[in-house]
């Protein structure tokens, strides 16, 4: 191996990728590009939802009973309706999400010490959202009955309302939340994305960088020189890898500063990390260029083996844990599972290699394993 | 100048441009071997991986233990985080090492029962529990958080009252709310009908923006659209079949989708009409390929406008509607999304398939995606007369 024809071979490729403006500030901006809008928009919190409320008793307490959802700021008051008729036209609209049916009698059997079924309908396109949207009714449902239920037992049994409350509540749960105290969203979503941009965007890279020679016939010259195999794969990839290396910090800066998102682990270890990580993706990117002859195939195949299985499997939106079998089984074969662990344990949970060596190995081995089989599938003698 | 009729030889010529142009379209695609294989994957395996295998809701949370009690009581409560939202992964020694456990990453969340817990309830004392909660993903450590509250709350609610002599039997004697929750389209809460559809989409999504885009900036690399523009064809009559032949590639992607996988496989109910859906669905793909071929106006070359489908591609995907509530967007985003035409195909989609809607209720979303498809697509061909003109 020859260090000056690796160098060659690197800074022709790096003088091509200068040379096209367009290009070379794609390579950087897209990703912080992608960093801001995810970042401000992937809001994975349900809030505002959209509800209405029938209601067909008209009276204080079911006044007092609305204004329980009116308030709170997971809901978006629609309005009040008199009938369940139009119910149905709103929700096929998604004008609203919710709706709440307060029946006939809700007064007065409350205050006469009697149950009430209080009936919510939900759109359940969206299934997680609904499930979410039926817990917030669950826990205003239940705040309200609480607060009947100590009423009520405190005249009943003569004692003072505090005592009430504490006879009918008698195990406290006291929650911690760990790692992300304060439950910010954004806190989990900057590092995932982080995950995520550095899972597509160097494969990209890589892939149409490579395919581009084939297609133009310009791999021919490569094919006739003194180049190597390994001379030509490290100079052509070593461009691409140092501009996913100014991205990871870029990245990371946007995370940290703009975002806020709290760093606790040791950055020297979270960004050699990094960099393998990068060599894997850019390595399916390599192997995908190696296995196509069109810069659209390129394009179509990065695509789908990139960013479909990094939002579905990768921890990216939904923990590898609540998969099923099939999936998990994809999820292993991806590298980007691994540096999700290494992403969050960095970030949020503050571990290191103590921690986190086994996917730090799982990450070696991927590298190690898909730049061989791109070693192994380049050719310079094509075939036929 | 008369208009021409439908048989006048000028029309027929048009046509019959229009039809050359997009055989050759298709041939083009047919003989990328590696392109066919991958939209044949996409359209079927893909689909049926994610519709089988993710879930959003919070499931198989995984719960580790320290009952310092050991009663009857510490391991009532225990049962109750039961399936599907908890799994129990384990007993706990010392709470010690429970945050050690969450550390590693094996465990979700570590309930703790203080000892004489069963005593305080016989009692009617207060009494404690703690919980810890790994919140590296934020939505889902809240609704465990709020899961475990009700299993709690309603836990204590239960013996207090069968303390006080008010059995669970007779609730109507007692001034409490019922819950009764009727969900609609999708009573079952069946997360494989959300995510096959969204996938379907996600998937109609990619091919429709990139292809075109990009097969139109390879004619420019490599130069047959000048032998294309010395013919007698009109630039409409260069991209317009591009965009056709694609579309009836995506249609019959879909069309397999929609009948083998969602229907065959999943039985994902279908209410509306399937006619709507696939016509939607081409407007649809026309829209998003118009996006495409804007961006391919942009670029020079096919690395550049696979960049530039990307930066599209991703924050449409993401942003659109499937994952995250619009209604929970800022403003200045929702704006933004308004322009991604996937925001209008979800509701019409799930609208069709889930809710039965029809024209009536769906005209509003659809007229939208097509002002703006037809924005995207007059903005691409005016950019690319002035490029070649």
């Amino acid at each position: 191996m020859n260090v000056r024809r690796i160098v060659a071979v690197a800074s022709k490729e790096w003088r091509e990728t200068v040379r096209d403006r367009l290009f070379l500030a794609l390579a950087f901006l897209v990703p912080v590009l992608w960093m801001l809008v995810l970042g401000f928009g992937l809001n994975l919190d349900v809030e505002q939802i959209p509800f209405v409320v029938v209601d067909y008793d008209r009276s204080a307490l079911s006044r007092e009973y609305t204004y329980r959802f009116v308030e709170s700021r997971y809901f978006n008051f629609q309005g009040s309706l008199h009938n369940e008729r139009e119910v149905e036209r709103l929700l096929a609209s998604n004008k609203i999400r919710a709706a709440i049916v307060i029946p006939d009698k809700f007064e007065e059997r409350l205050l006469a010490g009697r149950s009430i079924e209080v009936q919510t309908l939900i759109d359940g396109t969206f299934p997680s959202r609904s499930q979410i949207t039926r817990g917030y009714v669950i826990a205003i449902n239940a705040a309200f009955s609480l607060e009947r239920l100590t009423l009520y037992l405190s005249q009943k049994q003569g004692i003072t309302q505090e005592r009430a409350r504490q006879l009918l509540q008698p195990i406290k749960l006291e929650v911690r939340y760990l790692y992300n105290q304060v439950v910010k969203s954004i806190w989990s979503v900057a590092p995932a994305l982080l995950m995520f941009e550095l899972m597509v965007a160097p494969p990209l890279l890589t892939a149409l960088a490579v395919v581009r020679e084939k297609e133009s016939g310009s791999i021919y010259n490569i094919y006739s020189s003194t180049v190597s195999r390994a001379e030509f794969l490290i100079g052509k990839l070593l461009p691409y890898v140092g501009i996913s290396a100014i991205n990871t910090i870029n990245l990371w800066l946007l995370a940290t500063y703009l975002f806020g998102a709290p760093f606790k682990g040791n950055f020297a270890f979270f960004f050699l990390v990094s960099l393998v990580f990068v060599l894997c993706s850019t390595g399916i990117g390599l192997i995908v260029s190696l296995l196509v002859e069109t810069q659209v195939a390129a394009l179509i195949i990065t695509i789908i083996v990139t960013i479909v299985p990094t939002v579905l499997y990768a921890g990216l939106l939904v923990p590898v844990s609540s998969l099923t079998h099939g999936t998990q089984f994809l999820a292993h074969l991806l590298p980007g599972m691994y540096y999700t662990d290494i992403v969050q344990g960095s970030f949020l949970k503050g571990v290191g290699i103590e921690v986190l060596w086994p996917q730090v190995v799982m990450l070696v081995l991927y590298a190690t394993g898909l730049l061989s089989v791109g070693y192994v599938l380049f050719r310079k003698r094509p075939s036929a | 100048m008369t208009a021409p009729s439908i048989s006048s030889p000028r029309v027929i010529v048009w046509v019959r441009r229009v039809q050359v142009m997009t055989a050759k379209e298709l041939l083009q695609l047919f003989r990328d071997i590696p392109v066919m294989l991958f939209l044949i994957y996409a359209f079927t395996m893909d689909i049926y991986l994610a519709g089988s295998g993710v879930s959003l809701e919070l499931t198989n949370g995984r719960l580790l233990v320290h009952d310092g009690d050991q009663s009857a009581a510490s391991r009532e409560l225990i049962y109750r985080f039961g399936a599907p939202s908890f799994r129990f992964e384990g007993e706990l020694q010392d709470s010690q090492e429970g945050t050690h456990r969450l550390d590693r990453g094996q465990g979700m969340m570590v309930l703790d029962i203080p000892p004489h817990f069963q005593e305080s309830l016989v009692r009617g004392e207060q009494t404690a529990v703690q919980l810890q909660i790994d919140t590296t993903n934020a939505p889902l450590g809240l609704q465990a958080a709020s899961y475990s509250a009700r299993i709690v709350g309603q836990y204590g609610l239960e013996t207090s009252l069968a303390r006080l002599g008010i059995s669970a039997g007779k609730q109507d004697a007692v001034p409490i709310l019922i819950d009764q929750n009727r969900v609609w389209y999708n009573p079952n809460q069946n997360e494989t009908w959300f995510m096959s559809v969204a996938e379907l989409l996600t998937i109609m999504t990619v091919f429709a923006l990139a292809l075109p885009g990009t097969a139109m900036v390879r004619e420019k690399e490599r130069g047959t659209v000048e032998q294309l523009l010395v013919s007698p064809l009109s630039p409409f009559q260069i991209m317009f079949p591009k965009v056709v032949a694609m579309t009836l590639v995506i249609l019959a992607g879909a069309a397999v989708t929609v009948f083998v996988v969602l229907e065959g496989i999943f039985h994902v109910p279908v209410h509306g009409s399937l006619l709507l859906f696939f016509g939607v669905a081409a407007l649809y793909v026309f829209t998003t390929a118009g996006l495409g071929l804007f961006a391919a106006t942009i670029a020079r070359n096919q690395a550049e406008v696979g960049l530039l489908i990307m930066m599209i591609l991703a924050p449409m995907l993401l942003l659109s509607g499937i994952w995250t509530p619009p209604e929970a967007m800022p403003n200045a985003l929702r704006y933004l999304m308004a322009i991604s035409p996937l925001y209008y195909f979800i509701d019409i989609s799930y609208g069709i398939f889930l809710k039965g809607s029809g024209l009536d209720i769906l005209w509003e979303s659809i007229v939208g995606m097509a002002v703006i498809g037809s924005i995207n697509f007059s903005l691409g061909m005016w950019r690319f007369r002035r490029q070649f003109q």
